[in-house]
């Protein structure tokens, strides 16, 4: 097995500027005012994961998860160090951010699989799958501001777990829905990871993290503090597990 | 960085290539399904819930068109022969100016969820925007030769060639302001009072509520440096090409109307603001891939 992502030495921070217009940067800089401040998300963080691999990404919030995300699809890229990845990315992050509402289903099918980087061949042929899967076809033809947010959930969720890709990430989505379907989902990313795509998945559940991950990682402030398997990984964290409620499996 | 290749499944290894590379322009066209996709909802979505619903695209001109055309007959002493079609080539391209530069920069702004979200290329937004544009142009383009065909319009082969560059000068000039406004409205949210100042300007700084001829009389033996000024504009060079094409042809005289009604060397500028147009793309990708890196961030 080859490795299928590299993050190396990476290290990401972010510039809150102290202006928004042209004039309140024109004024601080004359006053010599610092026209920016900065603070680091992540701090030299490196890994590899091979082939097939999947990794719990845990943390508390604003430990750094999503923006490690973020650089790993591309969306940022890394201040130091690099990130290397090997085949397509896909993921269940932020779904349904392409979706419009005043386009029906169909419609938004289409859009959403094309901004995910499917093709016009490969959407229909993943069509009935998709509709299937978000148990929907009775309302293919209405406008998406029509439906309820658990719809709208499940039709974004279901293009996105349809996405041709060696590579899945997870951002902490599966909060969302009600149980069969995030029995479903779960099922779902069973599937993709028996089928050999490597995976990234933050979550704050040990429990799915050790269903789905054989690796782990933490991140407190920017900083990885622990890398190994997955069990190691949420001991580490000191979860109980027992504390969590039982919302999948 | 050493790669493990040891892989005992028969198909090739993919290169490792880093995620957040950009392919610029090129990307937008390997990507068109999504770009024909992007510019299809742009146009279903933008007079959604209006009551007459895309009509307003025409209305508005049609408005100003009106304005332009009894006023103008007002204020004019010498009756200029065929002024509707005299401003309607005219307005062709000032329209698609201003709605390519007001569309286009906000294009990457408004959509700031997939451009957070998503790692798809970024100058998909400014091209769609200025291919929406270009759309909004047909009708208005058959109303025109439905307007040249009832006053007789006779092109030559220069009408042709001077309505090809036209288009071409405004196609190029548009992408690169759309691709630069657009990413520098990322970071200077006063790019939108900027472009209405420019709009305000582009409005009187070409010949199409007055001919040229007014221009040409004041400026070309006394104050030289205004003339050419005046010249540099790409759009007014797009505006007189288009007169050239359009409303010159229409003409009961157009030959005796050519070196009267237009600038010297009209072809040769026509050539050199596509050939600067082109530049202005290509530094245009630049600043924008330089600031692309930080999008999702500063969104």
């Amino acid at each position: 097995m080859a490795e299928a992502i590299i993050v190396d030495s990476v290290t990401k921070s972010f510039t809150l500027a102290n202006h928004k217009t042209m004039k309140k940067f024109v004024v601080n800089a004359a006053k010599r005012r610092p026209l920016s401040r900065t603070f680091t998300a992540l701090d030299d963080i490196s890994f590899k994961l091979e082939q097939g691999d999947s990794i719990g990404v845990m943390g508390l919030n604003g430990s750094g998860k999503s923006t490690l995300l973020k650089l790993i699809s591309g969306v940022m890229s890394p201040d130091e160090g690099q990130v290397l990845t090997r085949g397509r990315i896909a993921g269940l992050i932020e779904v349904g951010a392409g979706f419009h509402p005043e386009l029906s289903g169909r419609e938004n099918i289409y859009l959403n699989g094309a901004i995910l980087g499917m093709s016009e061949r490969e959407i229909d042929a993943k069509f009935d799958a998709i509709v299937e899967f978000a148990e929907m076809r009775r309302f293919l033809n209405s406008e998406v501001r029509h439906y309820s947010s658990g719809m709208f959930m499940r039709l974004a969720f279901s293009v996105a777990v349809h996405t041709e890709c060696e590579i899945f990430l997870i951002d902490e989505v599966l909060a969302v829905g009600d149980q069969p379907f995030k029995r479903k989902c779960m099922k779902r990313i069973m599937e993709l990871k028996d089928e050999g795509r490597t995976m990234v998945f933050v979550s704050h559940s040990p429990k799915q993290v050790m269903r789905v991950c054989n690796r782990g990682l933490v991140l407190e402030q920017g900083r990885m503090t622990f890398e190994g398997t997955a069990e190691d990984a949420v001991r580490k964290l000191g979860y109980e597990l027992a504390d969590e409620d039982d919302d999948e499996s | 960085m050493s790669l493990d290749v040891r892989d005992d499944s028969a198909a090739p290894l993919e290169p490792m290539v880093n995620p957040g590379r950009v392919g610029g322009l090129l990307d937008v066209f390997r990507r068109r399904y999504l770009l024909k996709l992007l510019v299809r909802k742009e146009l279903r979505v933008r007079y959604q819930g209006s009551l007459v619903g895309l009509a307003w695209s025409y209305v508005k001109p049609a408005v100003r068109f009106l304005m332009y055309y009894y006023i103008i007959g007002l204020i004019l002493t010498k009756a200029l022969e065929n002024r509707a079609l005299h401003i309607f080539s005219g307005m062709i391209m000032v329209a698609f100016f201003t709605n390519a530069l007001s569309a286009g920069t906000k294009s990457v702004v408004k959509n700031k969820s997939l451009v957070r979200k998503i790692n798809l290329p970024r100058e998909m937004f400014p091209v769609a925007s200025i291919m929406v544009s270009a759309y909004h142009m047909v009708p208005m383009y058959v109303i025109m030769l439905i307007g040249c065909l009832l006053t007789g319009w006779r092109p030559d082969l220069g009408a042709l060639l001077a309505g090809g560059m036209a288009l071409a000068i405004i196609l190029t000039w548009g992408l690169g302001i759309a691709l630069l406004l657009s990413a520098l409205n990322v970071f200077f949210r006063d790019m939108q009072n900027i472009i209405d100042v420019i709009q305000t300007v582009i409005t009187w700084t070409v010949p199409m509520i007055y001919p040229f001829v007014i221009i040409a009389d004041k400026f070309r033996d006394t104050h030289q440096w205004v003339y050419e000024l005046y010249l540099s504009s790409p759009l007014c060079i797009a505006v007189l090409l288009n007169n050239r094409a359009f409303w010159i042809p229409s003409l009961e005289h157009p030959r005796q109307a050519l070196p009267e009604q237009l600038p010297a060397h009209l072809f040769t500028r026509g050539l050199a603001m596509i050939v600067l147009g082109l530049a202005f793309v290509w530094v245009s990708q630049r600043v924008f891939t330089r600031l692309e890196g930080r999008f999702a961030e500063k969104l």
